[in-house]
Protein backbone atom coordinates (compact mmCIF):
# COMPACT_ATOMS: atom_id res chain seq x y z
CA UNK A 1 0.00 0.00 0.00
CA UNK A 2 1.29 3.74 -0.73
CA UNK A 3 1.71 5.55 1.66
CA UNK A 4 -0.06 9.16 1.07
CA UNK A 5 2.30 11.23 3.18
CA UNK A 6 5.23 9.66 1.02
CA UNK A 7 3.55 10.68 -1.95
CA UNK A 8 2.88 13.92 -0.78
CA UNK A 9 6.41 14.52 0.39
CA UNK A 10 7.89 13.78 -2.79
CA UNK A 11 6.19 15.74 -4.94
CA UNK A 12 5.88 18.62 -2.35
CA UNK A 13 8.28 20.63 -4.99
CA UNK A 14 6.10 19.37 -8.06
CA UNK A 15 2.78 21.26 -7.22
CA UNK A 16 1.48 24.54 -6.57
CA UNK A 17 0.34 26.11 -3.44
CA UNK A 18 -3.02 26.04 -3.81
CA UNK A 19 -2.93 22.39 -4.83
CA UNK A 20 -0.69 21.89 -1.71
CA UNK A 21 -3.95 23.62 0.44
CA UNK A 22 -6.29 21.12 -1.24
CA UNK A 23 -4.34 17.88 -0.04
CA UNK A 24 -3.54 19.03 3.52
CA UNK A 25 -7.65 20.11 3.63
CA UNK A 26 -8.39 16.46 1.73
CA UNK A 27 -5.78 14.86 4.42
CA UNK A 28 -4.23 11.46 4.21
CA UNK A 29 -6.83 9.29 5.86
CA UNK A 30 -9.68 10.54 3.10
CA UNK A 31 -7.42 9.49 0.23
CA UNK A 32 -6.66 6.40 1.83
CA UNK A 33 -10.06 5.77 2.24
CA UNK A 34 -11.18 6.45 -1.72
CA UNK A 35 -8.26 4.65 -2.83
CA UNK A 36 -9.57 0.85 -1.43
CA UNK A 37 -13.35 1.83 -2.20
CA UNK A 38 -12.25 1.68 -6.24
CA UNK A 39 -14.10 -1.46 -7.24
CA UNK A 40 -17.91 -1.69 -9.15
CA UNK A 41 -18.72 -1.19 -12.54
CA UNK A 42 -18.26 1.18 -14.99
CA UNK A 43 -19.87 4.24 -16.00
CA UNK A 44 -17.66 6.64 -17.48
CA UNK A 45 -16.80 3.62 -20.25
CA UNK A 46 -19.45 4.28 -21.68
CA UNK A 47 -19.11 7.78 -22.81
CA UNK A 48 -15.13 7.59 -23.64
CA UNK A 49 -14.19 5.95 -26.74
CA UNK A 50 -10.89 4.06 -26.55
CA UNK A 51 -10.51 3.97 -30.35
CA UNK A 52 -10.70 7.82 -31.74
CA UNK A 53 -14.21 8.12 -33.43
CA UNK A 54 -12.75 10.31 -36.62
CA UNK A 55 -10.24 9.38 -39.08
CA UNK A 56 -10.27 8.96 -42.59
CA UNK A 57 -11.30 5.27 -42.95
CA UNK A 58 -13.91 5.63 -40.32
CA UNK A 59 -15.26 8.08 -43.03
CA UNK A 60 -15.01 6.08 -45.66
CA UNK A 61 -16.45 2.97 -44.47
CA UNK A 62 -19.19 4.72 -43.55
CA UNK A 63 -20.18 6.13 -46.62
CA UNK A 64 -18.92 2.11 -48.16
CA UNK A 65 -21.83 0.90 -45.00
CA UNK A 66 -24.50 3.58 -46.12
CA UNK A 67 -23.77 2.69 -49.89
CA UNK A 68 -24.43 -1.05 -49.37
CA UNK A 69 -27.30 -0.38 -47.31
CA UNK A 70 -29.10 1.67 -49.74
CA UNK A 71 -28.62 -0.91 -52.38
CA UNK A 72 -29.96 -3.70 -49.62
CA UNK A 73 -32.87 -1.94 -48.49
CA UNK A 74 -33.56 -1.05 -52.03
CA UNK A 75 -33.44 -4.52 -53.32
CA UNK A 76 -35.35 -5.77 -50.21
CA UNK A 77 -37.99 -2.60 -50.69
CA UNK A 78 -38.42 -3.65 -54.15
CA UNK A 79 -38.95 -7.52 -53.49
CA UNK A 80 -41.55 -6.68 -51.09
CA UNK A 81 -43.16 -3.99 -53.94
CA UNK A 82 -43.11 -6.77 -56.79
CA UNK A 83 -44.68 -9.11 -54.31
CA UNK A 84 -47.64 -6.61 -53.18
CA UNK A 85 -48.00 -5.80 -56.90
CA UNK A 86 -47.69 -9.35 -57.51
CA UNK A 87 -50.64 -10.15 -55.03
CA UNK A 88 -52.60 -6.80 -56.26
CA UNK A 89 -52.59 -8.92 -60.18
CA UNK A 90 -53.53 -12.01 -58.65
CA UNK A 91 -56.74 -10.72 -56.80
CA UNK A 92 -58.17 -8.76 -59.92
CA UNK A 93 -57.54 -11.60 -62.23
CA UNK A 94 -59.32 -13.70 -59.85
CA UNK A 95 -61.90 -11.58 -59.20
CA UNK A 96 -63.86 -12.12 -62.67
CA UNK A 97 -63.10 -14.54 -65.22
CA UNK A 98 -64.19 -14.16 -69.21
CA UNK A 99 -66.78 -16.03 -71.28
CA UNK A 100 -65.28 -15.50 -75.24
CA UNK A 101 -68.12 -16.46 -77.72
CA UNK A 102 -67.04 -16.80 -81.22
CA UNK A 103 -69.30 -16.61 -84.31
CA UNK A 104 -70.18 -19.23 -85.82
CA UNK A 105 -71.25 -19.54 -89.18
CA UNK A 106 -75.23 -20.30 -89.63
CA UNK A 107 -75.76 -19.35 -85.32
CA UNK A 108 -77.33 -15.96 -84.53
CA UNK A 109 -73.91 -14.51 -82.12
CA UNK A 110 -76.71 -12.34 -79.92
CA UNK A 111 -78.48 -15.54 -79.48
CA UNK A 112 -75.87 -17.30 -78.51
CA UNK A 113 -74.52 -14.10 -76.24
CA UNK A 114 -77.96 -13.94 -74.64
CA UNK A 115 -78.37 -17.75 -74.00
CA UNK A 116 -74.91 -18.12 -72.35
CA UNK A 117 -75.45 -14.40 -70.22
CA UNK A 118 -78.31 -16.09 -68.91
CA UNK A 119 -77.48 -19.36 -68.03
CA UNK A 120 -74.36 -18.33 -66.57
CA UNK A 121 -76.83 -15.75 -64.41
CA UNK A 122 -78.22 -18.28 -62.88
CA UNK A 123 -75.56 -20.75 -62.19
CA UNK A 124 -74.66 -20.69 -57.99
CA UNK A 125 -71.99 -18.46 -57.11
CA UNK A 126 -71.90 -16.02 -59.42
CA UNK A 127 -72.45 -12.70 -57.97
CA UNK A 128 -72.63 -10.43 -61.41
CA UNK A 129 -72.38 -10.99 -65.11
CA UNK A 130 -71.47 -7.97 -67.70
CA UNK A 131 -72.07 -8.30 -71.24
CA UNK A 132 -69.65 -6.74 -73.68
CA UNK A 133 -72.22 -5.30 -76.70
CA UNK A 134 -70.93 -5.21 -80.28
CA UNK A 135 -70.04 -1.85 -79.96
CA UNK A 136 -67.81 -2.14 -76.61
CA UNK A 137 -66.61 -5.34 -78.29
CA UNK A 138 -65.34 -3.23 -81.41
CA UNK A 139 -64.21 -0.20 -78.79
CA UNK A 140 -61.54 -2.84 -77.04
CA UNK A 141 -59.70 -3.72 -80.54
CA UNK A 142 -59.62 0.03 -81.61
CA UNK A 143 -56.42 0.69 -80.09
CA UNK A 144 -54.69 -1.76 -82.08
CA UNK A 145 -56.73 -1.14 -85.33
CA UNK A 146 -57.71 2.22 -85.38
CA UNK A 147 -61.07 4.40 -85.32
CA UNK A 148 -60.96 4.78 -89.41
CA UNK A 149 -60.94 0.75 -89.63
CA UNK A 150 -64.89 -0.42 -90.27
CA UNK A 151 -65.28 -3.30 -87.78
CA UNK A 152 -69.10 -4.53 -88.59
CA UNK A 153 -67.24 -6.78 -91.86
CA UNK A 154 -65.01 -8.97 -88.89
CA UNK A 155 -66.21 -11.33 -87.18
CA UNK A 156 -65.75 -10.05 -83.78
CA UNK A 157 -65.96 -12.13 -80.62
CA UNK A 158 -68.14 -11.10 -77.96
CA UNK A 159 -67.40 -11.01 -74.39
CA UNK A 160 -68.81 -11.27 -71.15
CA UNK A 161 -67.04 -10.87 -68.00
CA UNK A 162 -68.39 -12.89 -65.16
CA UNK A 163 -67.95 -12.14 -61.33
CA UNK A 164 -67.89 -14.82 -59.20
CA UNK A 165 -68.83 -14.69 -55.42
CA UNK A 166 -65.77 -15.30 -53.22
CA UNK A 167 -64.86 -18.96 -53.04
CA UNK A 168 -68.54 -19.73 -53.79
CA UNK A 169 -68.07 -20.80 -57.95
CA UNK A 170 -66.84 -24.33 -58.84
CA UNK A 171 -65.58 -23.27 -62.71
CA UNK A 172 -65.37 -27.08 -63.55
CA UNK A 173 -69.41 -26.91 -62.98
CA UNK A 174 -69.34 -23.74 -65.13
CA UNK A 175 -67.71 -24.93 -67.96
CA UNK A 176 -69.70 -28.29 -68.41
CA UNK A 177 -72.75 -26.39 -68.11
CA UNK A 178 -71.71 -23.81 -70.60
CA UNK A 179 -70.31 -26.73 -72.97
CA UNK A 180 -74.04 -28.05 -72.81
CA UNK A 181 -75.97 -24.63 -73.16
CA UNK A 182 -73.40 -23.23 -75.31
CA UNK A 183 -71.20 -25.08 -77.01
CA UNK A 184 -69.03 -22.43 -78.72
CA UNK A 185 -68.15 -20.48 -75.79
CA UNK A 186 -64.84 -20.52 -74.22
CA UNK A 187 -64.34 -19.75 -70.53
CA UNK A 188 -61.19 -18.35 -69.59
CA UNK A 189 -60.63 -18.23 -66.04
CA UNK A 190 -57.27 -16.28 -66.41
CA UNK A 191 -55.74 -19.04 -64.72
CA UNK A 192 -52.37 -19.53 -66.95
CA UNK A 193 -52.10 -15.92 -67.16
CA UNK A 194 -52.09 -15.86 -62.99
CA UNK A 195 -49.63 -18.69 -62.62
CA UNK A 196 -46.96 -17.01 -65.00
CA UNK A 197 -47.73 -14.07 -63.20
CA UNK A 198 -46.99 -15.82 -59.87
CA UNK A 199 -43.91 -17.26 -61.22
CA UNK A 200 -42.60 -14.09 -62.34
CA UNK A 201 -43.14 -12.31 -59.32
CA UNK A 202 -41.62 -15.88 -57.24
CA UNK A 203 -38.74 -15.51 -59.52
CA UNK A 204 -37.94 -11.42 -58.85
CA UNK A 205 -38.49 -11.85 -55.20
CA UNK A 206 -35.87 -14.93 -55.23
CA UNK A 207 -33.38 -12.63 -57.61
CA UNK A 208 -34.09 -9.93 -54.82
CA UNK A 209 -33.46 -12.26 -51.81
CA UNK A 210 -29.67 -13.24 -53.48
CA UNK A 211 -28.88 -9.85 -54.54
CA UNK A 212 -29.45 -9.36 -51.07
CA UNK A 213 -27.21 -11.49 -49.99
CA UNK A 214 -24.78 -11.07 -52.51
CA UNK A 215 -24.97 -6.94 -50.50
CA UNK A 216 -24.81 -8.11 -47.79
CA UNK A 217 -22.13 -10.38 -47.66
CA UNK A 218 -19.99 -8.22 -50.27
CA UNK A 219 -20.52 -5.35 -47.16
CA UNK A 220 -19.31 -8.61 -44.45
CA UNK A 221 -16.44 -8.34 -46.24
CA UNK A 222 -15.14 -4.66 -46.64
CA UNK A 223 -16.28 -4.87 -42.92
CA UNK A 224 -13.41 -7.27 -42.18
CA UNK A 225 -10.93 -5.54 -44.15
CA UNK A 226 -12.04 -2.05 -42.92
CA UNK A 227 -11.51 -3.79 -39.33
CA UNK A 228 -8.38 -5.16 -39.90
CA UNK A 229 -6.80 -1.74 -41.23
CA UNK A 230 -8.35 0.06 -38.58
CA UNK A 231 -6.63 -2.69 -36.30
CA UNK A 232 -3.39 -1.85 -37.96
CA UNK A 233 -3.93 1.93 -37.37
CA UNK A 234 -4.81 1.50 -33.89
CA UNK A 235 -1.79 -1.28 -33.04
CA UNK A 236 -0.18 1.41 -30.57
CA UNK A 237 -3.83 1.52 -28.69
CA UNK A 238 -3.66 -1.83 -28.67
CA UNK A 239 -0.65 -2.45 -26.98
CA UNK A 240 -1.32 0.38 -24.85
CA UNK A 241 -4.83 -1.00 -23.79
CA UNK A 242 -3.01 -4.56 -23.27
CA UNK A 243 -0.30 -3.02 -20.92
CA UNK A 244 -2.63 -1.32 -18.48
CA UNK A 245 -4.25 -4.68 -18.07
CA UNK A 246 -7.17 -5.08 -20.63
CA UNK A 247 -8.71 -8.54 -21.44
CA UNK A 248 -8.98 -8.89 -25.20
CA UNK A 249 -12.85 -9.34 -24.71
CA UNK A 250 -12.62 -5.40 -23.50
CA UNK A 251 -10.76 -4.56 -26.84
CA UNK A 252 -12.80 -6.23 -28.97
CA UNK A 253 -16.14 -4.71 -27.07
CA UNK A 254 -14.22 -1.59 -27.76
CA UNK A 255 -14.07 -2.11 -31.41
CA UNK A 256 -17.22 -3.46 -31.42
CA UNK A 257 -18.88 -0.18 -29.68
CA UNK A 258 -16.67 1.57 -32.43
CA UNK A 259 -17.62 0.05 -35.24
CA UNK A 260 -21.33 -0.05 -34.11
CA UNK A 261 -21.63 3.94 -33.96
CA UNK A 262 -20.14 3.49 -37.64
CA UNK A 263 -22.36 0.83 -38.60
CA UNK A 264 -25.45 2.55 -37.36
CA UNK A 265 -24.74 5.78 -39.21
CA UNK A 266 -23.84 4.58 -42.54
CA UNK A 267 -26.78 2.14 -42.66
CA UNK A 268 -29.37 4.96 -41.14
CA UNK A 269 -27.81 7.10 -43.91
CA UNK A 270 -28.23 4.53 -46.39
CA UNK A 271 -31.75 2.91 -45.05
CA UNK A 272 -33.22 6.78 -44.99
CA UNK A 273 -32.01 7.19 -48.74
CA UNK A 274 -34.02 4.01 -49.46
CA UNK A 275 -37.21 5.67 -47.80
CA UNK A 276 -36.58 8.48 -49.61
CA UNK A 277 -35.94 7.13 -52.80
CA UNK A 278 -39.65 4.93 -52.89
CA UNK A 279 -41.31 8.26 -51.92
CA UNK A 280 -39.54 10.59 -54.58
CA UNK A 281 -40.81 7.68 -57.28
CA UNK A 282 -44.37 7.88 -55.74
CA UNK A 283 -43.96 11.77 -55.70
CA UNK A 284 -42.68 11.25 -59.17
CA UNK A 285 -45.44 8.95 -60.38
CA UNK A 286 -48.04 11.00 -59.44
CA UNK A 287 -47.01 14.26 -60.99
CA UNK A 288 -46.55 12.07 -64.24
CA UNK A 289 -49.88 10.76 -63.64
CA UNK A 290 -51.44 10.66 -66.94
CA UNK A 291 -48.42 10.23 -68.87
CA UNK A 292 -47.24 7.42 -71.46
CA UNK A 293 -45.61 5.29 -69.55
CA UNK A 294 -47.41 6.30 -66.06
CA UNK A 295 -50.14 3.89 -66.74
CA UNK A 296 -47.67 0.86 -67.34
CA UNK A 297 -45.91 1.54 -64.18
CA UNK A 298 -48.79 1.64 -62.44
CA UNK A 299 -50.72 -0.87 -63.54
CA UNK A 300 -47.72 -3.04 -62.65
CA UNK A 301 -46.32 -1.52 -59.03
CA UNK A 302 -49.25 0.49 -58.31
CA UNK A 303 -48.81 4.08 -57.12
CA UNK A 304 -44.89 3.05 -56.28
CA UNK A 305 -45.97 3.26 -53.06
CA UNK A 306 -43.81 0.88 -50.01
CA UNK A 307 -46.27 -1.00 -48.02
CA UNK A 308 -46.03 -0.45 -44.54
CA UNK A 309 -44.24 -4.27 -44.47
CA UNK A 310 -42.16 -3.19 -46.62
CA UNK A 311 -41.05 0.12 -44.35
CA UNK A 312 -40.44 -2.04 -41.38
CA UNK A 313 -38.42 -4.17 -42.91
CA UNK A 314 -36.23 -1.87 -44.14
CA UNK A 315 -36.00 -0.63 -40.89
CA UNK A 316 -34.99 -4.01 -39.13
CA UNK A 317 -32.63 -4.43 -42.05
CA UNK A 318 -30.89 -1.01 -41.18
CA UNK A 319 -30.99 -1.52 -37.76
CA UNK A 320 -29.72 -5.31 -38.03
CA UNK A 321 -26.80 -4.01 -40.68
CA UNK A 322 -25.65 -1.81 -37.77
CA UNK A 323 -25.16 -4.83 -35.67
CA UNK A 324 -23.65 -7.01 -38.15
CA UNK A 325 -21.06 -4.28 -38.78
CA UNK A 326 -20.23 -4.15 -35.06
CA UNK A 327 -20.31 -7.84 -34.46
CA UNK A 328 -18.16 -8.83 -37.72
CA UNK A 329 -15.72 -6.52 -36.09
CA UNK A 330 -16.13 -7.51 -32.83
CA UNK A 331 -15.30 -11.43 -33.62
CA UNK A 332 -11.99 -10.51 -36.21
CA UNK A 333 -10.29 -8.11 -33.41
CA UNK A 334 -11.13 -11.21 -30.55
CA UNK A 335 -9.49 -13.50 -33.56
CA UNK A 336 -6.65 -11.16 -33.65
CA UNK A 337 -5.80 -10.80 -30.58
CA UNK A 338 -5.72 -14.09 -29.40
CA UNK A 339 -3.18 -14.63 -31.91
CA UNK A 340 -1.19 -11.44 -29.92
CA UNK A 341 1.20 -12.09 -27.05
CA UNK B 1 8.72 -11.41 -7.37
CA UNK B 2 10.80 -11.55 -10.92
CA UNK B 3 13.26 -14.66 -11.28
CA UNK B 4 15.08 -14.60 -14.72
CA UNK B 5 17.59 -17.82 -14.90
CA UNK B 6 19.73 -18.67 -18.27
CA UNK B 7 17.44 -16.02 -20.35
CA UNK B 8 18.50 -15.60 -23.98
CA UNK B 9 16.37 -13.48 -26.19
CA UNK B 10 17.43 -13.59 -30.14
CA UNK B 11 15.53 -12.06 -33.04
CA UNK B 12 15.29 -14.64 -36.01
CA UNK B 13 18.70 -16.11 -36.99
CA UNK B 14 21.12 -13.18 -35.56
CA UNK B 15 23.19 -13.47 -32.41
CA UNK B 16 21.61 -13.40 -29.21
CA UNK B 17 20.43 -9.74 -28.26
CA UNK B 18 20.26 -10.55 -24.64
CA UNK B 19 22.16 -13.66 -23.23
CA UNK B 20 22.51 -16.15 -19.92
CA UNK B 21 20.43 -13.10 -18.08
CA UNK B 22 20.07 -14.44 -14.56
CA UNK B 23 19.15 -12.35 -11.72
CA UNK B 24 15.83 -11.74 -9.70
CA UNK B 25 13.79 -8.93 -8.32
CA UNK B 26 12.94 -8.80 -5.12
CA UNK B 27 9.71 -7.59 -3.22
CA UNK B 28 10.59 -3.83 -2.18
CA UNK B 29 13.82 -3.33 -4.11
CA UNK B 30 15.08 -1.12 -5.75
CA UNK B 31 16.92 -1.21 -8.78
CA UNK B 32 18.83 0.89 -11.64
CA UNK B 33 18.69 -0.86 -14.93
CA UNK B 34 21.97 0.89 -17.41
CA UNK B 35 24.26 0.12 -19.64
CA UNK B 36 24.72 2.05 -23.08
CA UNK B 37 22.17 2.58 -25.95
CA UNK B 38 21.33 -0.03 -27.70
CA UNK B 39 22.44 -2.69 -25.14
CA UNK B 40 18.66 -4.16 -24.12
CA UNK B 41 17.34 -2.39 -21.15
CA UNK B 42 14.15 -1.79 -23.15
CA UNK B 43 13.90 -5.46 -24.55
CA UNK B 44 15.03 -6.90 -21.17
CA UNK B 45 11.61 -4.66 -19.66
CA UNK B 46 9.73 -6.19 -22.33
CA UNK B 47 10.51 -9.37 -21.44
CA UNK B 48 9.82 -8.48 -17.49
CA UNK B 49 6.13 -6.92 -19.08
CA UNK B 50 5.73 -10.23 -20.66
CA UNK B 51 5.46 -8.42 -24.33
CA UNK B 52 8.11 -10.96 -25.44
CA UNK B 53 8.80 -14.31 -24.91
CA UNK B 54 12.37 -15.73 -24.37
CA UNK B 55 14.17 -17.93 -26.65
CA UNK B 56 15.96 -19.92 -24.07
CA UNK B 57 15.99 -19.73 -20.29
CA UNK B 58 13.64 -19.49 -17.63
CA UNK B 59 11.39 -16.64 -16.10
CA UNK B 60 9.30 -16.35 -13.09
CA UNK B 61 6.52 -13.91 -12.19
CA UNK B 62 4.96 -13.48 -8.94
CA UNK B 63 6.01 -17.31 -8.52
CA UNK B 64 4.45 -18.42 -12.06
CA UNK B 65 6.40 -19.39 -14.44
CA UNK B 66 6.07 -17.66 -18.04
CA UNK B 67 6.10 -19.94 -20.37
CA UNK B 68 3.11 -21.86 -19.78
CA UNK B 69 0.68 -18.58 -18.73
CA UNK B 70 -2.53 -18.48 -20.32
CA UNK B 71 -3.38 -14.49 -22.17
CA UNK B 72 -5.92 -13.88 -19.11
CA UNK B 73 -3.06 -14.99 -16.67
CA UNK B 74 -0.38 -12.27 -18.42
CA UNK B 75 -3.13 -10.10 -18.48
CA UNK B 76 -3.74 -10.54 -14.49
CA UNK B 77 0.06 -10.52 -14.12
CA UNK B 78 0.52 -6.75 -15.73
CA UNK B 79 -2.19 -5.48 -13.65
CA UNK B 80 0.58 -5.92 -11.06
CA UNK B 81 2.66 -4.41 -12.82
CA UNK B 82 3.20 -0.41 -13.89
CA UNK B 83 4.90 0.81 -16.39
CA UNK B 84 6.58 3.91 -17.72
CA UNK B 85 7.67 3.58 -21.47
CA UNK B 86 10.27 5.76 -22.78
CA UNK B 87 7.95 7.28 -25.15
CA UNK B 88 5.05 7.70 -22.58
CA UNK B 89 2.37 5.88 -25.21
CA UNK B 90 0.10 8.14 -23.90
CA UNK B 91 -3.18 8.07 -26.05
CA UNK B 92 -3.43 11.10 -27.85
CA UNK B 93 -7.57 11.06 -27.83
CA UNK B 94 -7.93 11.16 -24.42
CA UNK B 95 -7.16 13.76 -22.23
CA UNK B 96 -4.70 14.09 -19.25
CA UNK B 97 -7.33 12.55 -16.88
CA UNK B 98 -8.37 10.02 -18.43
CA UNK B 99 -5.24 8.35 -19.62
CA UNK B 100 -4.49 8.08 -16.21
CA UNK B 101 -7.20 6.55 -15.24
CA UNK B 102 -7.27 3.86 -18.34
CA UNK B 103 -5.83 1.30 -15.80
CA UNK B 104 -9.26 1.69 -13.82
CA UNK B 105 -11.22 2.08 -17.12
CA UNK B 106 -10.04 -1.03 -18.27
CA UNK B 107 -10.58 -3.01 -15.25
CA UNK B 108 -14.25 -1.92 -15.17
CA UNK B 109 -14.39 0.25 -11.80
CA UNK B 110 -16.62 2.47 -11.31
CA UNK B 111 -15.91 6.66 -12.88
CA UNK B 112 -17.16 7.96 -9.31
CA UNK B 113 -15.12 5.35 -6.94
CA UNK B 114 -11.65 6.79 -8.88
CA UNK B 115 -12.40 10.27 -10.23
CA UNK B 116 -10.84 11.90 -6.72
CA UNK B 117 -7.89 9.66 -6.68
CA UNK B 118 -7.17 10.50 -10.64
CA UNK B 119 -7.86 13.93 -9.71
CA UNK B 120 -5.33 14.20 -6.52
CA UNK B 121 -2.34 11.97 -8.34
CA UNK B 122 -2.51 14.38 -10.72
CA UNK B 123 -2.21 17.25 -8.38
CA UNK B 124 0.91 15.87 -6.80
CA UNK B 125 2.79 15.18 -10.34
CA UNK B 126 1.95 18.71 -11.05
CA UNK B 127 -0.48 18.21 -13.62
CA UNK B 128 -4.00 19.26 -11.57
CA UNK B 129 -4.02 22.25 -13.90
CA UNK B 130 -3.68 19.96 -17.02
CA UNK B 131 -6.37 17.39 -16.73
CA UNK B 132 -8.42 17.89 -19.63
CA UNK B 133 -5.67 18.51 -21.56
CA UNK B 134 -4.85 16.08 -24.92
CA UNK B 135 -0.95 15.02 -24.77
CA UNK B 136 -0.43 16.58 -28.24
CA UNK B 137 -0.04 19.94 -26.51
CA UNK B 138 1.79 18.56 -23.25
CA UNK B 139 5.62 19.12 -22.95
CA UNK B 140 7.83 16.51 -23.02
CA UNK B 141 8.41 16.42 -18.93
CA UNK B 142 4.38 16.45 -18.92
CA UNK B 143 3.76 13.73 -20.66
CA UNK B 144 6.38 11.88 -18.78
CA UNK B 145 4.50 12.60 -15.58
CA UNK B 146 1.22 11.66 -16.85
CA UNK B 147 2.75 8.38 -17.60
CA UNK B 148 4.09 7.70 -14.45
CA UNK B 149 0.40 8.76 -13.06
CA UNK B 150 -0.98 6.22 -15.44
CA UNK B 151 1.41 3.70 -14.00
CA UNK B 152 1.09 4.68 -10.68
CA UNK B 153 -2.59 4.94 -10.27
CA UNK B 154 -2.93 1.16 -9.68
CA UNK B 155 -0.69 1.20 -6.92
CA UNK B 156 1.22 -1.29 -8.33
CA UNK B 157 3.31 -3.96 -6.76
CA UNK B 158 6.31 -3.75 -9.55
CA UNK B 159 7.39 -0.18 -11.23
CA UNK B 160 8.90 -0.73 -14.45
CA UNK B 161 9.98 2.44 -15.98
CA UNK B 162 12.49 3.16 -19.22
CA UNK B 163 14.43 6.44 -18.90
CA UNK B 164 11.87 8.21 -16.71
CA UNK B 165 13.82 11.20 -16.45
CA UNK B 166 15.10 11.13 -20.32
CA UNK B 167 12.36 13.88 -21.32
CA UNK B 168 12.67 16.41 -17.82
CA UNK B 169 15.41 18.98 -16.84
CA UNK B 170 17.58 17.93 -14.31
CA UNK B 171 15.81 19.55 -11.25
CA UNK B 172 12.39 17.56 -12.66
CA UNK B 173 14.18 14.26 -12.51
CA UNK B 174 15.42 14.93 -8.86
CA UNK B 175 11.96 15.18 -8.14
CA UNK B 176 10.55 12.33 -10.01
CA UNK B 177 13.16 10.23 -8.76
CA UNK B 178 12.32 10.81 -5.26
CA UNK B 179 8.51 10.40 -6.17
CA UNK B 180 10.08 6.59 -7.30
CA UNK B 181 12.27 6.12 -3.86
CA UNK B 182 8.95 6.95 -1.68
CA UNK B 183 6.78 4.52 -3.79
CA UNK B 184 9.85 2.17 -2.83
CA UNK B 185 9.42 2.84 0.69
CA UNK B 186 5.60 2.21 0.38
CA UNK B 187 6.28 -1.86 -1.07
CA UNK B 188 6.53 -1.67 -4.42
CA UNK B 189 9.67 -2.95 -6.40
CA UNK B 190 10.88 -0.30 -8.72
CA UNK B 191 13.26 -1.10 -11.69
CA UNK B 192 14.62 2.27 -13.51
CA UNK B 193 16.30 1.98 -16.79
CA UNK B 194 18.33 4.57 -17.25
CA UNK B 195 21.71 5.63 -18.71
CA UNK B 196 21.96 9.06 -16.34
CA UNK B 197 24.81 8.21 -14.04
CA UNK B 198 23.90 11.35 -12.13
CA UNK B 199 20.36 9.85 -11.58
CA UNK B 200 21.99 6.84 -10.05
CA UNK B 201 24.34 8.59 -7.88
CA UNK B 202 21.52 10.29 -6.03
CA UNK B 203 19.93 7.02 -4.82
CA UNK B 204 23.22 4.88 -3.78
CA UNK B 205 21.51 1.89 -2.13
CA UNK B 206 19.70 0.73 -5.64
CA UNK B 207 21.00 -2.46 -6.34
CA UNK B 208 22.69 -1.71 -10.47
CA UNK B 209 21.92 -3.96 -13.38
CA UNK B 210 24.08 -3.25 -15.98
CA UNK B 211 23.51 -4.30 -19.38
CA UNK B 212 26.62 -5.32 -21.53
CA UNK B 213 27.32 -7.14 -24.60
CA UNK B 214 23.98 -8.64 -24.04
CA UNK B 215 25.06 -9.74 -20.27
CA UNK B 216 23.96 -8.97 -17.40
CA UNK B 217 26.44 -7.64 -14.40
CA UNK B 218 25.13 -6.50 -11.01
CA UNK B 219 26.62 -4.23 -8.45
CA UNK B 220 25.04 -4.00 -5.13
Amino acid sequence: MIAHSGWFSAMGDCTSMSETNHIQRTGTAGFLARMRNIGRKADIHEALPLIPESSIAGKALVTIISIMTFLATLTAGSAVLIRDASQGWSNQITQEMTIQIKPQPGRNLDVDVETAAAAVKAFPGVESVKVFSKLESSNLLEPWLGSSVSLDELPIPRLIVVKPLTGGLEIEKLREMLSEKAPHAVLDDHRLWFERLTNMANALVFAAIFVLALVITAMALAIAFATRGAMAGTRDIIDVLHFVGAHDKFISKEFQKHFFKLGLKGAAIGGFSTLAAFALAGLLLKIWNGGTGSEQIESLFGTFSLSWPGIVLIVILTILIAFLVGNISRVIVFRHLQTLR
Amino acid sequence: MVRFENVGLRYGMATETLRDLTFSIEPRSFQFLTGPSGAGKTTLLRLILLSLRPTRGFISLFGRETSTLEKDDITAIRRRIGVVFQDFRLLDHLTTYQNVSLPLLVQGKEESSYRAEVQELLKWVGLGNHMDAYPPVLSGGEKQRVAIARALIMRPELLLADEPTGNVDPSMARRLLRLFVELHKSGTSVVIATHDLSLMDQFDSAQRLVLGDGRLHIYE
